[in-house]
């Protein structure tokens, strides 16, 4: 039951009044939970000498989430929120450290949505040990928007001596990707209900920070370092090849896949390659240190299912090509287009 | 995965390939070109590329990729009259994914729906069906496509529409058929194809006798064949077999699913909701008699060129097109004029380049040639 008044969002609690301070003072504040927050000003103020004690940059990220269903297997859009973010700032290697928090609501949007997602911000932020410092909120006419949207932006520190970057791929690195391919893209377009499919598969959204912490600790020169969100892993080795103007040569054999997502990629005539991901990271590693990097992540929660699944070479320079089971090869190009809407 | 699987072991196909080596060296031993093989449905192409199929091929043998991609061959002006109905403004308007992107001479679906188009992707008629009995104030509009495979699913569903007594659902039908187009290929003088790979769900449907005019009077070998990697190999061998035979005969490798005689259920609906045109337009192959078919007069009342006026205009397919003979096999994709400069994915001016199932998006997506020739392409523009 929500603690607000209203059973739903009205524009009032959007209007910088009594229902906006009742909205703030009975969902945000106890969700989120910490002195920073606390005082309400209309900035979060954090010490300098903190964050130099943890590295020498700063990692600045922002991110729109505005996944429909807001709720799914495995995740909601809330756990996204926090989760994307972190991983954002976790792919330069920093710490991630604070979170700001905008939120836009369809007028009509039940409180105890906002409630339930708000209270899963607060759990995946504690557990990612993060804290979201300063927000806002707005409320939008009925139509204007879809029931919720959620901007999180996010800072980290770099530590001194990472230089993670998608242009340092060098012919004879290693791609290792964490475990399964998919799982967030299947789960959200079965929880839509569009397709009358049924399926137990789990979004994979989760924090990867720990994880590259440990891939960090095995090898702090780890060369490149995306999480294959939005276009899938096919996007992210893209992205690398032609950055660092080399070719990536991916084993589709050695690629996870779970038998759900298979089934439904095979049905709905999905390339797997391009689906959404939300705790999957690819990274490019020496090969030298290829076996300490798995070691790591195999020991992680995050990375038990982690694999070697390609090589960096010099030609085709900004291509990727796959190996075939059956010892054909194609070329994985950039997505043309949409594979389906909106995903993330 | 079980039933898939088992049709894509890599043992299996090694050996396959190996037969299938042996047998096209030997054919091909002192011939001035390589055995060409035609498969015809779309869905093969896919695989071919999917699977790097080529790649284990010798040079002896090789496939032409033919005209069976119904997205691909859907010309602009039925694109034009399909976004000019989605346009009204009372109208939903249902399509398969991949026909949202397929180029009209103005617009796509997907151009139609960002600019207010009410356009939505179901996965079967019968979605659109439901969404005409949930919207009784709306018009909604089953932009009907495909082959023999998908014509029973939309007449099936005109007939509930018909006996649930839903009068706001309509079809705008483009649904082709695959025997005449062959036939045009046949005819066609600078055809060099040796043998055919046949549409296999398709067959699911028609059967295999209607293609028996083809090892008949045409003498050429046709294998019906699926869809996995194994199955194409397969197929491809039992063409080889024929020719080295000296045969020319239709053979089904497709048994599992492709009854000789077809679906008669399937076909006794089709049979009674449509009749065949006169003559129907096809991208990069023009206008072919008796390809497509269009409602009969008593299911006019779902019949959406007749409830809503279309511009219905020919427009010509651009000059610089060669998709008509990369369909006969005359030229390889790559061999365009425009491919991959003029005419890619992105910004398609052919049939073929527009679907992943056709020949040049295939090309383009998933061949090293393609990166080849953007490589050649960019030294120029750059030079």
């Amino acid at each position: 039951m929500s603690g607000l008044r209203n059973k739903s969002i009205t524009m009032a609690h959007g209007g910088g009044g009594r229902a906006m301070r009742d909205l703030i003072e009975k969902l945000v504040l106890p969700a989120f939970d910490n002195p920073r927050l606390a005082p309400l000003e209309d900035q979060a103020r954090i010490g300098l000498n903190e964050l130099a004690e943890l590295g020498d940059r700063l990692a600045f990220t922002t991110d729109s989430y505005v996944v429909a269903p807001l709720f799914f297997p495995g995740g909601d859009i809330g756990k996204l929120a926090i989760c994307g973010t972190v991983n954002d700032l976790a792919m330069a290697g920093a710490v991630p450290l604070f979170l700001s928090c905008g939120l836009i609501l369809e007028e009509g949007l039940p409180s105890d949505d906002l409630e339930r997602v708000l209270a899963s911000m607060g759990r995946e932020a504690r557990c990612s040990g993060v804290q979201v410092v300063t927000g806002d909120t707005k409320v939008v006419n009925r139509g204007a928007a879809d029931k919720l949207f959620i901007n999180t932006a996010g800072i980290g520190v770099v530590p001194r001596g990472v230089d993670i970057a998608a242009t340092r791929a060098r012919p004879g690195d290693v791609v290792i990707v964490n475990g399964s391919l998919g799982d967030h893209g299947v789960a959200i377009l079965v929880a839509r209900n569009e397709l009358e499919l049924q399926s137990s598969i789990a979004s994979d959204c989760q924090p990867l920070h720990g994880l590259v912490q440990a891939m960090l600790a095995a090898c702090p020169d780890i060369h490149c370092l995306r999480d294959a969100t939005r276009g899938g892993l096919a996007t992210v080795l893209n992205e690398f090849a032609v950055a660092s103007k080399v070719g990536i040569r991916l084993e589709e054999r050695a690629l996870l896949l779970k038998p759900e997502v298979r089934g439904a990629c095979e049905m709905l005539g999905l390339d797997v390659l391009y689906m959404a991901n939300e705790g999957k990271l690819a990274a490019v590693v020496p090969r030298a240190q290829a076996q300490a990097v798995m070691a790591a992540m195999r020991a992680h929660p995050a990375g038990a299912d982690s694999a070697i699944v390609g090589e960096v070479t010099a030609a085709p320079a900004g291509h990727v090509i796959l190996n075939t089971p059956l010892g054909g090869e194609r070329v994985v190009d950039m997505l043309v287009g949409e594979q389906l809407p909106r995903i993330c | 995965m079980k039933y898939a699987d088992e049709f894509r072991d890599p043992d299996l196909a090694r050996a396959l390939v190996g037969q299938i080596t042996r047998l096209a060296d030997t054919l091909a031993a002192g011939a001035a070109r390589p055995l060409q093989v035609m498969e015809v449905c779309g869905g093969h192409t896919h695989t071919i590329f999917r699977y790097g199929l080529k790649d284990l091929l010798p040079p002896s043998i090789e496939f032409v990729h033919g005209p069976g991609c119904p997205v691909c061959v859907l010309p602009m002006g039925r694109v034009d009259d399909c976004v000019a109905i989605a346009e009204h403004p009372q109208v939903i308007m249902t399509t398969f994914g991949d026909a949202m992107r397929v180029p009209g001479s103005k617009k796509s679906l997907l151009q139609a729906k960002a600019e207010g188009a009410d356009v939505r992707i179901v996965y079967s008629p019968l979605d659109a069906l439901k969404l005409a009995q949930k919207h009784p104030d709306k018009e909604v509009v089953f932009f009907g496509l495909g082959f023999e495979t998908t014509m029973p699913s939309t007449a099936m569903t005109v007939l509930q529409a018909e006996a649930l007594g839903v009068r706001n659902f309509s079809l705008f039908c483009n649904h082709i058929t695959i025997i005449p187009t062959v036939k045009a290929i046949l005819d066609s003088p600078d055809l060099q194809i040796d043998g055919f790979l046949g549409p296999g769900h398709v067959s699911m449907v028609i059967g295999t006798r209607p293609y028996e005019f083809i090892a008949q009077r045409y003498r050429r070998p046709l294998v019906v064949a699926g869809f996995e990697p194994l199955d194409i190999l397969q197929s491809l061998w039992m063409v080889l077999k024929q020719i080295e035979e000296g045969r020319c005969a239709v053979e089904n490798q497709y048994k599992r699913i492709a009854p000789e005689g077809g679906n008669a259920p399937a076909l006794e609906a089709i049979a009674r909701v449509f009749e065949l045109r006169e003559f129907f337009e096809w991208r990069g192959l023009g206008s072919i008699d008796h390809s497509g078919v269009r409602m009969r007069q008593s299911y006019a009342g779902y019949d959406a060129e007749r409830r809503f006026s279309v511009p219905n205009l020919k427009i010509a397919d651009p000059k610089s097109c060669q998709c008509g003979e990369v369909l006969k096999g005359v030229i390889k994709p790559h061999q365009c004029k425009v491919f991959g400069t003029l005419c890619t994915p992105e910004t398609p001016l052919g049939a073929l380049m527009v679907s992943s199932e056709g020949a040049c998006a295939a090309y383009h997506q998933y061949s090293r040639i393609a990166i080849v020739r953007r490589e050649a392409a960019a030294v120029t523009s750059a030079g």
